[in-house]
């Protein structure tokens, strides 16, 4: 679109056909519905050279046009009233929805795809209300911005708007100060990418205990009225604050998630941890009460313990199952954690990622032939950006990081009935204080 | 609250921006002896796509030059140096494969 609009450049636009509707939102919210699009069946990826010209020599799946000939008319044919007409869109949210009742409105809430089809608390001003009495915070004041995909526009929203979202979450307002730094982070929990991403929460400090959160047995299921109400209350915030999370609209996750009922939401198992809190590693004082947002969570591994004989090649297999674009953050029961010290001497979190790092590994060309590191790596590599530009002149077989070092990342959680631990594939992105949204 | 009373509950929705039009750039008469160029967005093969394109336009409208280029980083990111190069350079864009 920046091509046309801003520079003056007459631009064609090839989409493939489940795009359709997202292409059509994109346009109009960008104030540009009339681009010129033409669309081709899906998948292009993987395709030989012969099928996709035959898509080229073939019509529009959307329109039945021929393909060609939409793309020169989309470049010749000149402007007309339609395409020049001034368009504004004066677009505002109502404060209150229009009274009925109860029955009436839990099926307003979900035809208007509110919600994440399990029953919700109706949002009535007097439980908004309680739930503002937990913050300092003025009802009005912005808390952020979000979206569901780069391409999209933001989304602005309040702490009133946060505490609508909360309540229908069946959060109990003391757990409000979290909820709004998680939707402080700006990060979308609902996120519209088609590779079906969650997020992951992890909360630290004494909030913790304050607001009974789990970080033992069951943390990470559905064993606490925190753990799962806070992170419910934030996939519900991510989707409404950010415009929608609307199937083939402004969610496009091939497959889906389940993580994204409740975005695994914990505590960290400070007490039992042998290493520093994760808020402490970010800066933070161990006194500070902080919640950290992930997202992009799709794959885990898992195993049982560490054995002694071959632990670190067990380990490395773990890492090289990941997908190269997508780091790994290792949550350990503490009695894993502890067992890494023992089995490697990591006496520190750094020190374990360090040894990650370094036994992450590929054969440079396995590791360049990702798809995703296609799409988004390889990019950035061939125009120089580092480390990815020196590992791209390494020699095919030569061992290369899948990740890098700052990607990696380790929480301690569990209540030790046994050693289990996962890896979670996620990125980071930030941790935010609690105490400053009280 | 009884079940048949009306009651008054808030909207979740967040605040969009508003949103205001921008009009398109004046299209070609006609794109014989133009320069098109097909911008590879470099995402899932769009690469070998556009230069199906590229062999369309050779076979059935050899008039039109066309350049390959594919944008400086990943799709994600915009890309000024690439689109100032076309500005100057080039007469038309088609740009794949976006999805």
């Amino acid at each position: 679109m920046t091509i046309d609009h801003k520079y003056g450049v007459p631009t064609v636009a090839f989409h493939t056909q489940p795009f359709e509707r997202v292409v059509r939102s994109v346009t109009q919210l960008n104030g540009m519905p009339r681009m010129r699009q033409v669309f081709v069946p899906q998948p292009v990826m993987g395709k030989t050279p012969q099928q996709l010209r035959a898509y080229i020599d073939g019509t529009d799946p959307i329109t039945g046009r021929p393909v060609m000939q939409e793309v020169i008319e989309g470049l010749t044919m000149p402007l007309d009233d339609e395409d020049l007409k001034q368009i504004t869109f004066e677009r505002s949210t109502p404060r209150l929805v229009e009274p009925d009742t109860e029955e009436n409105l839990h099926r307003l809430f979900q035809d208007n795809l509110w919600t994440d089809y399990l029953p919700i608390i109706l949002p009535t001003e007097e439980r908004v209300a309680a739930m503002l009495a937990h913050t300092s915070r003025k009802p009005d004041e912005v808390v952020g911005h979000m979206r569901a995909t780069h391409f999209r526009e933001y989304w602005e929203y309040t702490v009133e708007k946060v505490a609508v979202n909360a309540v229908m979450a069946g959060a109990k307002p003391e757990y409000f100060p979290v909820i709004l730094a998680l939707a402080a982070t700006g990060a979308s929990a609902r996120g519209s990418t088609t590779s079906s991403a969650a997020a992951m929460v992890v909360v630290n400090g004494p909030v913790r205990h304050e607001l009974g959160m789990n970080a033992g047995i069951g943390a990470m299921g559905p064993y606490s009225h925190a753990n799962a109400t806070i992170g419910r209350a934030y996939g519900l915030l991510s989707q409404n604050l950010q415009g929608g999370s609307v199937p083939g609209l402004t969610y496009m996750g091939s497959q889906g998630n389940n993580y994204a009922y409740t975005n695994v939401t914990f505590a960290e198992n400070e007490e039992r941890s042998p290493w520093e809190p994760f808020h402490v590693q970010h800066g933070f004082k161990p006194t500070d009460s902080t919640v950290s947002a992930f997202t992009g969570c799709r794959s885990t591994s898992f195993t049982l313990g560490l054995r002694e004989k071959h632990w670190r090649e067990h380990t490395r297999h773990m890492l090289l199952g990941m997908d190269a674009h997508n780091p790994p953050t290792l949550l350990l029961d503490p009695l894993t954690a502890q067992q890494f010290i023992d089995r490697g001497g990591f006496t520190s979190k750094e020190k374990l990622i360090d040894w990650l790092y370094d036994n992450a590994r590929l054969p440079a060309s396995e590791y360049w032939d990702y798809q995703l590191i296609q799409n988004y790596i390889y990019p950035r590599a061939t125009f120089g950006e580092e480390p990815w530009a020196s590992q791209l002149k390494v020699l095919s077989e030569e061992l290369i990081p899948m990740f890098r070092r700052e990607d990696i990342h380790v929480v301690v959680v569990g209540g030790e009935t046994n050693g289990y631990w996962r890896i979670m594939g996620c990125n980071y992105q930030k941790t935010i204080s609690v105490d400053e949204w009280r | 609250m009884a079940g048949g009373d009306k009651i008054t509950v808030l909207n979740p929705m967040g605040y969009p921006p508003t949103v205001t039009h921008k009009p398109l750039a004046p299209r070609l008469e006609t794109l014989d002896g133009k320069t098109v160029y097909l911008v590879d967005c470099r995402f899932d093969d769009a690469d070998i796509f556009l230069k199906q394109v590229q062999a369309w336009f050779a076979e059935h409208m050899p008039g039109v030059r066309t350049v390959f280029k594919p944008i400086s980083s990943v799709y994600t990111r915009d890309d000024p140096a690439t689109w100032e190069e076309i500005q100057a350079k080039g007469d038309a864009a088609i740009i794949g494969v976006g999805h």
